[in-house]
């Protein structure tokens, strides 16, 4: 259960070796987490993951979960729920693409837009369900910045994005009422390994400032949350900018 | 017989979807308005009704609610059944030559005053609020101002039916089932529902208290002063400001009681010494913001409440003047706005007293602003497995949520408190780590054993149970 102050004791994580998860999986152990299921496809990093976490004090599982395959999603997911409440799971899977080359190979292209959003609102919906049968809980979902406005450069992943964005939305106002709690949560540019080897953005963000985020995020139990906070209005002014513009700020 | 005409809702809760009868599922939290999970709220009017919804409580199993006062997460459970018993509101018996009263569990003990206080009767046991009801008064084996003398509540009762997880009901005391009966003296509801209880009231010849307050101008000489009265007084208990610093560290007006004697009445009281009239004046509307009580304007207050105060002073005071000053406003909890605020109670023994005193420290240097601060002197603790009191010092806080840093205080307040042997009192907690109950709690493996007897497959459960895995 969730404590009065917002602290969780047990988090899943769907996508369990993103930077941004694991980093908010170490700041949540270091603090009064004790049950963490990193959700993932097998792999050494994700047992890597799973013994660094077990360092930190925490009771660690690993459970094959492919973010493609939505048929298993119930099956997987609803073992997890089975074993015990969770208080909060962190949807944080999702892939950036190669927009110069998926562009010219639309089945990469769909595939992106598979994982990003078609596995996101299959995994989203299975653990909103259950959380809202056991009456408590938060979904918080990895958005992005790149979904805001769709730029010229990375519209592929920032369309996954939108779409992602605007579901977890709608589902944060369907779950009103319910004891459930939906964060999203939009960075901006996180150097991590998803990004590594590309040129830095303005304002951009490290996994741990995006953890830190999620964290305060999840104590006072905002429904979205910008990272770093003056995003917000950067975007919000982004956002009006006249096409041409907008083409013209893009492209910098 | 006069039952509750008052009956504040099932509260602090938002209905999702509702009917009359408060029935449905509804998002409910405690008095401290933290932490709310949606349940299904069943609102049984007899026994009957009672034992079937335990009988066919789902997976997510059920736990029973009075009104609402128990600060944390213990009258709520999460996707599963919440019991509202405050239709179970009947007072059963009275026998005036023996002041026995069979009440009900959801009886308020403002509606046992209503009715016996006329009657020359008082509860033997009242906490800070008359808006608790009997089972919730024995499910937190509650405590007052009387510790010292009168010890905790459950030790006034002499019988109790506990509704058990297979919906049967049983007639326990303390010499027929003493392991049942005090697993659930303070057992948070966690062994069944107490459907109906007999308490042995207290006789008193008016209903004024005649009042000593003292005002102390630090620690010392309060902890000194609290010492003295115990003996005198069968009611103390002391108002400290916990954000005085240096050599106003701990000040506090103490304030010590007994019930006035027909003859300490003015004249124009005589006529109607019993006379019992407690109305909220006033109700705190949902309108306030949630930074409005911090360290600032907590501490104007405490400064002029302090400054206010006559030096030492006698007077009468009326029950709900002396013991329910927050009950004038009902709703009181509103005023910290919607991000609420925690309750943070201990115990330590007196040997304690430098421990105790570096976390009065503490709490005055990190200016953690505690609104309502009580300080009280406990009598030994009853056999309870779970029960709160223990010989010793009791500390009272309530902070408001947003207070910056607040969890590394309760934290480091919990490591003082178990390196003492102290506890933390489970009415009131909202956020202690699971792993300090069984050293909080040495008692707690008697208990598992009886609720495993009584209830194998876990029935009674709530958030509280789950989140410190009781």
């Amino acid at each position: 259960m969730k404590d009065a102050l917002g602290s969780a004791q047990s988090l899943l994580i769907l996508g369990g070796t993103s930077d941004i998860a694991l980093a908010t999986a170490r700041r949540m152990a270091a603090g009064k987490t004790t049950r963490i299921v990193l959700a993932a496809r097998p792999s050494a990093r994700l047992d890597a993951a799973a013994r660094e976490l077990r360092a930190h004090g925490a009771e660690v599982e690993t459970v094959a979960f492919d973010a493609d395959a939505v048929e298993e999603h119930e099956k997987a997911l609803g073992a997890v729920f089975a074993a015990g409440d969770i208080d909060v799971v962190l949807l944080a899977f999702g892939v950036l693409g190669d927009q110069a080359s998926d562009e010219q190979d639309p089945v990469a292209a769909a595939k992106v837009a598979q994982t990003n959003y078609v596995g996101a609102v299959s995994s989203g919906l299975v653990c909103a369900n259950a959380l809202k049968k056991q009456g408590h809980g938060s979904l918080v979902v990895l958005s992005s910045v790149a979904g805001e406005r769709a730029r010229r450069a990375n519209f592929i992943y920032g369309s996954t994005k939108a779409g992602l964005d605007a579901f977890a939305q709608g589902l944060g106002d369907s779950l009103h009422g319910s004891g459930v709690h939906v964060m999203v949560v939009r960075p901006g540019f996180v150097e991590s390994k998803m990004t590594a080897g590309m040129e830095k953005a303005p304002l951009s963000t490290t996994p741990d400032a995006v953890a830190e985020a999620i964290v305060a995020g999840l104590r006072r139990g905002a429904e979205i949350v910008w990272v770093p906070a003056a995003l917000r209005y950067v975007l919000s002014g982004l956002r009006h900018l006249p096409r041409p513009v907008f083409r013209k700020v893009a492209q910098r | 017989m006069p039952t509750d005409q008052y009956a504040p809702p099932a509260q602090p809760g938002r209905a999702a979807e509702d009917d009359d009868s408060g029935q449905g599922p509804r998002l409910l939290s405690g008095w401290g308005r933290t932490s709310p999970t949606v349940a299904q709220v069943l609102r049984p009017r007899t026994r009957a009704e009672a034992a079937e919804a335990v009988a066919t409580a789902g997976p997510r199993g059920l736990i029973a609610r009075g009104l609402g006062r128990s600060y944390g997460d213990p009258a709520q459970n999460a996707g599963g059944r919440v019991l509202d018993l405050t239709g179970l509101n009947r007072i059963l018996s009275v026998d005036l030559e023996t002041g026995l009263v069979t009440a009900e569990g959801g009886v308020s003990l403002h509606a046992l005053m209503r009715a016996l206080v006329p009657f020359g009767y008082f509860v033997p046991v009242t906490p800070g609020t008359r808006y608790v009801t009997v089972g919730g008064a024995i499910g937190s084996d509650i405590h007052g101002k009387n510790h010292h003398a009168d010890s905790s509540f459950t030790r006034h009762v002499t019988s109790m039916d506990l509704l058990l997880a297979d919906g049967t009901v049983r007639t326990i005391t303390p010499e027929s089932d003493p392991e049942l009966f005090w697993a659930t003296a303070g057992g948070m509801g966690l062994t069944g529902v107490v459907v109906s209880a007999t308490i042995r009231m207290v006789p008193i010849e008016t209903s004024r208290l005649a009042v000593d307050t003292f005002k102390l101008p630090n620690l010392d000489a309060l902890m000194e002063k609290l010492a003295g009265t115990d003996a005198d007084y069968r009611y103390t208990v002391a108002w400290m400001d916990c954000l005085a610093k240096g050599p106003k560290l701990g000040r506090a007006l103490l304030d010590c009681g007994n019930f006035a004697t027909l003859d300490q009445l003015p004249a124009k009281h005589r006529a109607e010494p019993l006379a019992f009239s407690a109305k909220p004046i006033t109700s705190a509307p949902d309108l306030f913001p949630s930074g409005l009580l911090n360290r600032r304007t907590i501490a104007i207050a405490n400064e002029v409440w302090y400054r206010k105060t006559p030096a030492t002073h006698h007077h009468l005071a009326s029950i709900g003047g002396f013991f329910h000053p927050l009950d004038g406003i009902r709703d009181w909890n509103r005023v910290y706005g919607r991000a609420g605020f925690v309750q943070y109670q201990f115990v330590v023994p007196f040997t304690a007293d430098v421990t105790f005193r570096r976390m009065v420290e503490r709490i005055s240097r990190v200016q953690a602003p505690s609104f309502v601060s009580v300080l009280k002197r406990f009598g030994p603790g009853s056999p309870g497995y779970l029960s709160f009191p223990a010989q010793g010092w009791t500390l009272a806080l309530d902070f408001p949520t947003g207070t910056p840093g607040l969890d590394r205080l309760l934290d480091w307040l919990d490591e003082q408190v178990l390196s003492e042997g102290g506890r933390v009192y489970l009415a009131k907690d909202a956020r202690m780590a699971a792993a300090h109950l069984p050293a909080m709690y040495p008692r707690l493996g008697d208990f598992r054993e009886v609720r495993a007897k009584v209830d194998p497959h876990g029935v009674f459960v709530s958030d509280q149970s789950r989140r410190l895995a009781v």
